[in-house]
């Protein structure tokens, strides 16, 4: 029942949503709304807990064997859990930036919502793929109607490369699904289609491709930094913070698990892209002096590291890539939280126009270095227990010769993420101040109150993370006697 | 049995009723309750009621799939009638005429979608055809669609001509016109058959305009009437569609693996060709021209493969087109600017028009929770599970991403882009069918059964 209700009430009143002419009842509506999602969530992680409440199986297209099969396993409750939390956080931060058509803009939020939602709960192929491309549409319509100048070219190449790389996958979904021994779509009867290692051979590149386009994965990236820099702040934290967790959670729930032979054999393929991208992304970060485009870069760079430890198919390294799933979502979002304040406040978003910004905003100062910090993984930040579990899942790697270059890569990516990343801290906040910061004021109190909450949680998952990695550990075992099951 | 008879019945009545009447709103009022008839008595034949008892000596024969196809057509055919009568009404001065044609032509689908001998695909082909050049050249004073007229029925004349040649081969070959004798024991191909074969194939490939058989398409699109062009490219082409898939289902099964590669050449060179084409157009007509030859690049799809699967998803196919095509043209014949920028800001000033028309352009591009994703999805299930032809289901997506480029362009004049308010025709009873025109896309999208279903529920 839980899974359910958690796609249908952002459906629901995100349908109800484009009738509310008024600008104030909608943006109340659309908070109240995704509060009442995430407080359903926590119900169900906290208290109706049996199988009966997280789970549910309806009858859909029968003729096909494919059924509304919902559910909400360890991985989903964290990935549903950052999107709970993401969109009050979105909808509070940004409440004072006005939008034409505010009904039209929040309704298509909340669809883009009950799409995300729909993608973490799935647990059929076909309605994976449904939820999937649903997501897209409102993200299309939402950066089109209110992005930057740019916008309707540039959105228009990410929702084509997107479409393409998810058009592939449907191919592979058809393929699995006519070798499974009862005609299903349904994950558990994946597991058991009878694929030839030849035929997992090229199934997982058919697979990969629509999620390295989400992640994204070099060389399939272009399209991310021009989006988030047209893109309306607001729909860039979903996209940022949310959207391309699509992509690791496709690999971890249809990908690595279905065709684990094919995963192992690319596995070494797939992590040098990997890389390439990460080192690629942190030096291009390091000489952006937009701020919007270093966050993208970053991102990329960080989305490297995560399908670097997915490949590396080890304990460890899978806890991590769980944990940070949620981590990186937050503190990305509160990155881009921090970048919206700016540029809404001063009308510009490059680092060399700005500066001081500490003696005159000091709660913002305060709330941006414990965000940053958490970014380049110190200790004490959630960013470390993830990225900690990774390097050590990459470094005990068994199925890769490689595991020390790998994990050698994966610490130069962190070093230079905190290259740029303290280098944008000491251009923004501190210095003389310039000519358009100088009026600057702090931050409002809707505005603190998100960073607040999102740094405590920054706080409690990174010195208390046990519960989170608890909640997926089954998942992780599951995904691993898959993945280790089929090597020689 | 009930179809055929009443329908060419009701042609006749039509054309009585240009006489009697004089009054136009009459005319079509005539032709609705013509077409709901219709619909009725297919559906009693569903039931196990045909009021006619006539022994066609097994040239006819109503199976489930012919009556499930007649009952879409004549569903579809009811939703054009309500959508674009009143365009109908404004081609010239012969109302009346027009929608006989129209009934005669259906006749002529119902001929096709029931046929069992060769005989009668060429009779049913000629009635479905011959209106239809008609119809082309109704906008008698419009060189264009004078033009488009004559090219029709030229290149239609020719194909006609290549089709009777390969039936005559066939039946040199067999001895019969009965498509069962045609369709057994051809373990051995002797180059009679083959020949007959190809002809066929060439002809039927004319028809419903695969590539490189498509040229006439796109000016005999642009030039016709709109609301003609829209009921070419949508019921004319889905019946094309059944009398060819009849065709090798009962003639050329057998010999699959002869012809396989050569029609998945046809199909690849004609989604290649038409969605490639259909990028550069500049007006929303010639695009929807072209997008129609891609779109029979999918259910060309339906051909290759021929099992069960195929069958089931082209019924499903053209329904979801059909109702998709008629809706995007519904609201382009009442516009004055037929190019992109036509739809500029139409979001603003029409957001009803607007809205349907892009549920019914996500269903053209094939986007899922709409019935035109799952028409992509079974086609693409059905190459799959013949095992062989993989390049040709990547031809396929690939040239669905690009269908996206050329029809997200109406999405985003309509929403993205600014522009003056346009005059559109469009009272309430319009824009209450256009939504429901795009509920039954949505709803077919979501549950596909409702209408798969009914093949294996009847008789």
């Amino acid at each position: 029942m839980i899974p359910v209700l958690l796609i249908a009430i952002p459906f629901v009143c995100g349908m109800l949503s484009f009738f509310i002419k008024n600008e104030k009842s909608v943006k109340l509506w659309a908070l109240g709304s995704s509060v009442m999602t995430l407080a359903v969530l926590l119900l169900g992680m906290g208290i109706l807990k049996t199988n009966n409440d997280l789970y549910a199986n309806y009858e859909w297209m029968s003729s096909f064997g494919s059924s509304f099969s919902v559910g909400l396993d360890g991985m989903g409750k964290v990935v549903c859990l950052l999107t709970a939390i993401a969109f009050p956080a979105v909808f509070a931060s940004t409440w004072r930036r006005k939008y034409p058509k505010p009904n039209n803009f929040y309704a298509l939020m909340l669809l883009s919502q009950a799409g995300l939602i729909g993608v973490f709960v799935a647990f059929d192929a076909l309605l994976f793929y449904f939820f999937w491309e649903l997501a897209l549409i409102p993200a299309y319509f939402l950066c089109s109607i209110w992005g930057g100048e740019k916008r309707i070219a540039v959105t228009f190449k990410f929702f084509i490369y997107t479409f393409l790389g998810s058009l592939f996958m449907l191919i592979g979904i058809i393929y699995i699904y006519t070798k499974t021994p009862d005609q299903s779509f349904a994950l558990q009867s994946f597991y058991k289609a009878a694929l030839s290692n030849g035929e997992q051979l090229w199934l997982f590149w058919i697979m990969f491709i629509a999620f390295a386009v989400k992640m994204p994965v070099f060389p399939f990236h272009t399209w991310q930094p021009d989006t988030y820099e047209q893109s309306p702040t607001a729909v860039t934290m979903i996209l940022s913070g949310v959207m391309v967790k699509m992509g690791v959670f496709g690999v971890l729930r249809w990908l690595v698990p279905v065709v684990p032979a094919g995963s192992w054999i690319w596995g070494d393929t797939v992590s040098t892209l990997a890389i390439i991208g990460m080192i690629y992304a942190s030096l291009i970060a390091m000489r952006q002096d937009d701020l919007k485009r270093l966050v993208a870069y970053s991102s990329i760079a960080h989305m490297g590291l995560m399908c670097l430890a997915i490949f590396a198919t080890q304990q460890y390294g899978m806890q991590g890539v769980m944990i940070q799933l949620f981590n990186h979502g937050i503190n990305i979002i509160a990155l881009w939280i921090v970048v919206e304040l700016i540029e809404r406040q001063f009308n510009t978003r490059k680092m060399s126009e700005l500066g001081g910004l500490a003696q005159k905003a000091p709660a913002l100062a305060v709330l941006l270095v414990i965000v940053a910090l958490a970014n380049i993984a110190l200790p004490l930040t959630n960013g470390f227990v993830g990225e900690f579990l990774m390097f050590t899942g990459i470094f005990n790697s068994t199925v890769t010769k490689f595991n020390v270059p790998f994990t050698v890569a994966a610490v130069l990516m962190v070093i230079l993420s905190a290259v740029y990343t303290l280098n944008m801290l000491q251009k923004v906040l501190f210095g003389d101040t310039s000519r358009i910061t100088a009026g600057a004021r702090d931050i409002r109190f809707n505005e603190k109150l998100v960073l607040v909450v999102l740094v405590a949680l920054i706080f409690v998952v990174g010195i208390y993370p046990r519960p989170m990695l608890e909640l997926t550990q089954s998942t992780v075992d599951t995904i691993l006697s898959r993945m280790i099951l089929k090597h020689p | 049995m009930n179809a055929i008879i009443l329908s060419a019945i009701w042609g006749v009545i039509m054309m009585f009723t240009g006489i009697l009447v004089k009054r136009r709103g009459i005319v079509g009022m005539v032709g609705i309750l013509g077409i709901v008839v219709l619909l009725g008595v297919n559906i009693a034949e569903m039931l196990g009621m045909p009021f006619f008892h006539i022994n066609t000596r097994n040239m006819l024969v109503f199976d489930s799939f012919s009556l499930l196809f007649n009952t879409i057509i004549f569903s579809v055919a009811l939703l054009y009638f309500l959508l674009s009568g009143k365009d109908i009404e404004k081609v010239g001065a012969d109302v009346a005429d027009y929608y006989a044609l129209i009934f005669f032509v259906l006749a002529g689908v119902s001929i096709v979608s029931s046929y069992n001998t060769l005989l009668m695909l060429f009779l049913g082909i000629e009635i479905m055809s011959i209106p239809l050049y008609i119809l082309t050249g109704s906008d008698k004073r419009n060189l264009k669609s004078n033009e488009a007229s004559l090219k029709y029925f030229l290149m239609g004349a020719f194909s006609t001509g290549l089709m009777l040649m390969g039936i005559a081969l066939l039946y040199g070959a067999k001895g019969s016109f009965n498509m069962e004798v045609i369709g057994t024991g051809n373990a051995t191909v002797t180059p009679m058959m083959s020949a007959g074969l190809l002809l066929l194939l060439f002809s039927m490939s004319f028809k419903v305009s695969a590539a490189p058989f498509h040229f006439w398409t796109p000016d005999v699109y642009d030039g016709a009437p709109g609301v003609f062009t829209s009921f070419m490219a949508t019921i004319v082409k889905a019946a094309g569609f059944i009398a060819f898939i009849r065709l090798f289902k009962g003639c050329f099964a057998e010999m699959q693996d002869h012809w396989q590669l050569v029609v998945a050449i046809i199909t690849a060179a004609t989604l290649f060709i038409g969605n490639i084409t259909a990028v550069f157009q500049q007006s929303v007509k010639r695009m929807l021209a072209y997008s129609s030859i891609a779109q029979a690049g999918f259910m060309m799809f339906a051909i290759v493969s021929l099992n069960n699967i195929a069958m089931e998803g082209l019924l499903f196919y053209t329904a979801a087109y059909c109702v998709a095509t008629i809706g995007v043209f519904a609201i382009l014949i009442r516009m004055k600017d037929y190019t992109f920028e036509g739809f500029n800001g139409m979001g603003k000033h029409h957001p009803v028009l607007a809205a349907t028309n892009t549920v019914f352009i996500l269903s053209l591009a094939g986007i899922p929770a709409t019935a035109g994703f799952l028409g992509k999805f079974y086609m693409l299930s059905a190459a799959i599970s013949t095992g062989k032809l993989f390049w040709l289901v990547i031809v396929g997506i690939v040239c669905a991403a690009i269908s996206v480029y050329y029809y997200f362009r109406v999405i985003q004049a309509m929403y993205f882009k600014e522009g003056p308010k346009q005059v559109i025709e469009a009272g309430k009873g319009f824009k209450l069918l256009l939504v429901l025109a795009a509920g039954i896309i949505v709803y077919l999208g979501l549950f596909p059964q409702t209408l798969t279903g009914l093949l294996y529920y009847f008789l």
